[in-house]
């Protein structure tokens, strides 16, 4: 028996896989056990009630996917009265999303979504789709900073901030939310980008650009999730592009505590399932007992070893 | 679900018929429902995501679903190469179908096109209730006219009209739709694949106070109404002027016609 337990601070989660936030809802209930999952990411809420962006919202890229849904949203309300209920029976730890526009309305948020059953909040403050031309509240390193720091003093629920990858030095952000009191990172959301279909020389979602999501942007999520892992103390999440257990251990291996998965639920509902599965199956073939003996565990080449192969 | 590829059949120039051994859940499907198909990669073409496919034909002492699709793009064009004893991925049923009303006396069923598959369960299925059934095929040409003998078969009455003679004419169809009404009185209206049906549909659903319902398509991500991104817009009430955004998956794929704003 694995033991594929970790923690997120001072949250102890069954295991490291979880739903990316947006990429899972009730309509997976009645398709996999969600009480074998480490914790039920829901879809980021606005207080308020929103519709979101115009359809066409999803255009399909190679190995990837092009979203632009702009957080609809059925408001607060609907989140404590409805959701927090439904995944109550559940054993995963709920993480509540929630976005706002202004550093005041995150921390208003954070202090109202603090009800009993929701242990830990997301702050989304990485969409890409929700003001023009991308832009976030955590593509700058003060406003990351203010809002970490005021939904802290809003709550005592734990806060994780979900990163945006649309930034040229990802580590200060993540040094920025730590310390704001941020309990944990994601690191990332979607990357902003676009296309356009040839033939109706139109944008391939309605909203112009979107976030580019999928196996095809691991490779740049990983880097990030690394360099944050490099940046700060607290736990970093990795989220971008799983959807195997050796996706999910390469998050681990370079100092994620969990993982999330995105993109892959939408291509198949067993994904997480399926993932841990395997990921069990890996530690029992390699003897790893607990799955935090390979949190971090990259072995970068040593000195000697690259002399050995530089071209003197 | 892994299912076994039976057959996989051309029935004209554009559209193939597919039929797969399907596990019991599968065959729970209802008129109107769909699955997610994981269609394969072929040749240049590459699916990422599922494809949504609506049910023609589910057959539960046979162990059979059946679809009947137009080859056209990239996933229609990987599931073209399934060959008989190849396996296809799919997930469902999904999606809220048909609602008949109880009773049902006389369903007239409209449809168009690719719209054509949709239909046809939902034609046996109302049969079966004891409905008389009316359907009416639209298509361009007479050999684009598919599921004659099936919905015959189903108890049916069928009418095809199409282009190439001017019978399709939505003029023309609206007096052919007229007439049947008057002779038998119609307390069902189905539709599914034209913008110009559906505003048929509509206009006499109201003027008659008969139920219709419409059966759309939209391109998804998940089909488990969790991604938001297959939305249309819809009146929030019948005869509202504020419109709000629903999931085709989730909500739907079957709406009522009255809700559904034209495109």
């Amino acid at each position: 028996m694995v033991d594929l337990s970790t923690t997120i601070g001072g949250l102890t989660l069954a295991n490291p896989i979880m739903p990316g936030s947006g990429t899972f809802g009730e309509g997976m209930a009645g398709i996999i056990d969600l009480n074998r999952l480490g914790a039920i990411v829901t879809k980021t809420i606005t207080r308020d009630i929103r519709e979101g962006n115009p359809p066409p919202r999803v255009a399909e890229l190679r190995a990837s996917t092009l979203f632009s849904i702009g957080i609809p949203s059925k408001g607060l309300e609907h989140y404590i009265n409805e959701l927090v209920p439904f995944y109550r029976p559940y054993r995963a730890p709920l993480v509540a999303s929630v976005s706002a526009n202004t550093v005041e309305e995150f921390a208003e948020l954070a202090a109202d979504i603090s009800v009993p059953g929701v242990a830990a909040i997301e702050a989304n403050v990485s969409c890409p789709n929700l003001k023009k031309d991308g832009q976030a509240f955590g593509m700058d390193v003060q406003a990351t900073l203010e809002v970490t720091r005021a939904m802290k003093a809003a709550t005592h629920v734990p806060i994780w901030v979900k990163l945006t990858p649309n930034v040229g030095d990802i580590a200060a952000v993540a040094r920025a939310a730590q310390a704001g009191g941020a309990d944990a990172l994601v690191v990332a959301n979607a990357m902003l980008a676009m296309a356009i279909d040839v033939e109706t020389f139109k944008p391939r979602v309605a909203n112009l650009m979107g976030g580019i999501t999928g196996n095809a942007t691991k490779p740049i999520s990983l880097r990030m999730a690394y360099q944050c892992v490099q940046a700060v103390s607290i736990p970093v999440i990795g989220c971008g592009g799983i959807s195997t257990a050796a996706d999910a251990l390469e998050y681990l291996l370079a100092g994620c505590r969990a993982v999330q998965v995105g993109t892959a639920n939408f291509v198949s509902p067993n994904a997480m399932p399926d993932i841990l599965r395997d990921l069990e199956a890996y530690c029992q073939r390699r003897g790893i007992e607990r799955i935090t003996e390979v949190i971090g565990a990259l072995k970068a080449y040593e000195t000697h070893e690259l002399e050995l192969n530089a071209a003197l | 679900m892994l299912c076994d590829v039976i057959s996989n059949e051309w029935v004209n120039a554009e559209y193939k018929h597919l039929v797969l051994h399907a596990p019991p859940i599968a065959l729970t499907a209802r008129p109107g429902q769909f699955f997610h198909l994981a269609c394969p990669a072929s040749g240049e073409d590459q699916p990422y995501l599922r494809r949504p496919m609506s049910l023609y034909r589910v057959d539960p002492a046979g162990r059979r679903v059946e679809f009947l699709y137009k080859v056209q793009g990239v996933g229609t064009r990987g599931l073209a190469t399934l060959a008989p004893g190849s396996v296809l991925d799919i997930m469902g049923p999904v999606g809220r179908g048909f609602t008949l009303p109880a009773p049902c006396r006389h369903a007239l069923i409209v449809a168009r096109g690719v719209g054509l598959a949709t239909m046809a369960p939902l034609a046996e299925f109302a049969a079966a209730q004891g409905a008389a059934v009316t359907a009416i095929l639209s298509a361009r040409a007479p050999d684009l006219v598919m599921s004659v003998d099936y919905l015959q078969a189903s108890g049916a009455r069928v009418l095809a009209v199409h282009d190439t003679d001017g019978s399709s004419d939505i003029d023309r169809l609206e007096a052919l739709v007229r007439g049947l009404h008057e002779r038998q009185p119609v307390d069902f209206l189905a539709t599914c694949g034209s913008n110009r049906l559906l505003r048929l549909v509509q206009k006499l659903g109201a003027e008659w106070q008969v139920a219709g319902q419409v059966a759309l398509e939209q391109n998804m991500g998940c089909a488990l109404g969790m991604c938001f991104a297959c939305v249309k817009p819809f009146l929030k009430t019948p005869g509202s002027s504020q419109t709000s955004y629903r999931r085709v998956c989730w909500d739907g794929p079957v709406f009522n016609v009255q809700e559904t704003v034209s495109w």
